[in-house]
């Protein structure tokens, strides 16, 4: 068990050395003189249509998905619980499937309660 | 008895250390993951362009080579060739890190898919949650990518694509329950091997519930509202040049790979199939998956970002727990001998939940209030 997640551990290692060195070619063409280093203030600053960028970019923002971050940790904490009756589901047989139901019922009891709230509405 | 236990049967009565047949046969695996994402990533490129030019009805690039297959091997040295621009104001450590973790979960999640019963790196037994947990982490990677480069739209970009994740993973997720059912596994080669007939036959709600969110997910169109050139520039990746464009580039064609793996994998009965080889017959169904992709691209236009949402919360959020309830209630219910009512029930309930669903939105002329 601890040997195959050793090979995703392997996996991971090789993973990120292999896409490191991809952008650190670059770095290497450019002491060769192959890839051109002109730098200039234009150049460097942020691309907004051609215009200088009004303010700092990094603000405080109304992101608006508020709502549908809590229903998300919400409905996966469900999945999280899903999962072990999912594997067994002929094992547990009724009595599994009717825990399950009455778990769900209170979920979605609160799922149409903030639908009807207006809480999935992007606005 | 995967092909890699073999090799390290074999290196183990040639009399090696403990780590050399631990680890040979492991990093000779990885390799050849590596170089088979990278080569079919190349061709997915050209099969896209190739394509999607038959589409609109031109010709596409067909200059390099016999049909331009060469073409992305051109991009490539175009890119390579190109200099490397960092916005003055941008977190420089971020900006560098983020391409390399777009691209890092995308080679993870090819550990536990598997090409051919034998050919697989690992068999875990929770390779399912794997997959959903380690493909989920490109998206944290935009979002990366969208703060550093300390640009307005890229910005947007990224708080549009954590909104988009954070939809489109529940139906996702809810409706893999469904297959985890019917396998009683999580293991992708049990699952595989459960299928006797392909699970889009038994069912095909689903099955589609996880192609639209796994398009979502890959952003794509009609989903692709991170990069929707017409009014954010390019989202993410406005500040971006070079290998590291190219990176993101590699991890947005490696994502659909991905997800049609895994939609073959999960509906398609994965290398299942009469007379040809496995590996042949799972290739193919991955390009048939990303042909529809490409398909949907081709034909659909880009959904509003209320839209989005609304699709997500209002349509596939509640289609996958009917789905879920409807196949657990068919498992306890219907014996294994009447497979054949199982596929008329479910192919009748999603005719009408996707006809009673559609009505309640009116698509075209107006928003959409539901």
């Amino acid at each position: 068990m601890l040997a195959q997640y050793g090979y995703v551990g392997i996996l991971l290692i090789c993973a990120i050395g292999f896409t490191v060195i991809i952008p650190l070619i670059p770095k290497i063409l450019m002491v060769m003189g192959l890839i051109p280093t002109k730098k200039n203030p234009t150049k460097e600053g942020q691309y907004e249509c051609g215009m200088q960028t009004i303010g700092k970019t990094w603000v405080q923002y109304n992101f608006r998905y508020y709502f549908f971050a809590v229903l998300f940790v919400l409905f996966d904490m469900l999945t999280i619980f899903l999962y072990p009756w999912a594997v067994n589901v002929t094992g547990l047989g009724v009595g599994g499937l009717i825990a399950v139901g009455i778990f769900l019922a209170i979920l979605i009891i609160g799922y149409l309660y903030a639908w009807r709230k207006g809480a999935l509405q992007w606005k | 008895m995967t092909l890699l236990d073999e090799f390290q049967l074999f290196l183990k009565t040639l009399g090696w250390p403990d780590w050399a047949y631990y680890s040979v046969p492991a990093l000779t695996g990885i390799v050849i993951i590596v170089a088979a994402v990278l080569t079919i990533v190349i061709v997915f490129i050209w099969w896209e362009r190739r394509l999607l030019g038959r589409f609109q009805i031109r010709l596409g690039p067909n200059r390099c080579g016999p049909e331009g297959i060469f073409q992305p091997i051109a991009t490539a040295v175009k890119i390579l060739l190109k200099e490397d621009i960092v916005p003055a104001k941008a977190d420089k450590v971020v900006h560098f890190i983020a391409p390399i973790a777009v691209f890092v979960p995308v080679l993870m999640v090819f550990a536990v898919i598997p090409f051919d019963k034998a050919a697989i790196l690992v068999d875990l037994n929770v390779g399912a949650i794997y997959i959903i947990a380690i493909s989920s982490l490109s998206m944290l990677a935009i979002f990366m990518a969208a703060w550093a480069s300390c640009n307005k739209y890229s910005l947007i970009a990224g708080l549009r694509a954590i909104a988009q994740m954070v939809s489109y993973e529940l139906p996702v997720v809810m409706s893999l329950v469904g297959v985890a059912m019917m396998a009683s596994s999580l293991s992708m080669v049990k699952i595989v091997e459960a299928q006797t007939l392909p699970f889009i036959l038994l069912q095909p709600l689903g099955c589609l519930i996880f192609f639209l969110g796994s398009l979502a997910e890959m952003n794509r169109c009609p989903f692709d509202l991170l990069e929707a050139d017409s009014e954010i520039v390019a989202g993410y990746h406005t500040e971006y040049s070079g290998m590291k464009f190219a990176l993101f580039y590699l991890g947005e064609y490696g994502v659909a790979f991905v997800y049609a793996a895994v939609i073959t994998t999960l509906f398609l009965s994965g290398w299942q199939g009469p007379f040809l080889p496995p590996v042949l017959w799972f290739l193919i169904k991955v390009f048939l998956v990303f042909t529809l992709i490409l398909w949907m691209r081709a034909t659909l236009p880009r959904l509003r970002v209320d839209q989005l949402m609304t699709f997500a919360w209002k349509f596939m959020l509640p289609m996958s727990l009917i789905n879920l309830i409807v196949v657990a209630i068919e498992i306890l219910l219907v014996p294994a001998s009447l497979q054949w009512v199982m596929i008329v029930i479910n192919f009748g309930l999603a005719a009408v939940l996707i006809l009673l669903f559609s009505r309640m939105f009116t698509f075209g002329g107006g928003r959409v209030e539901v």
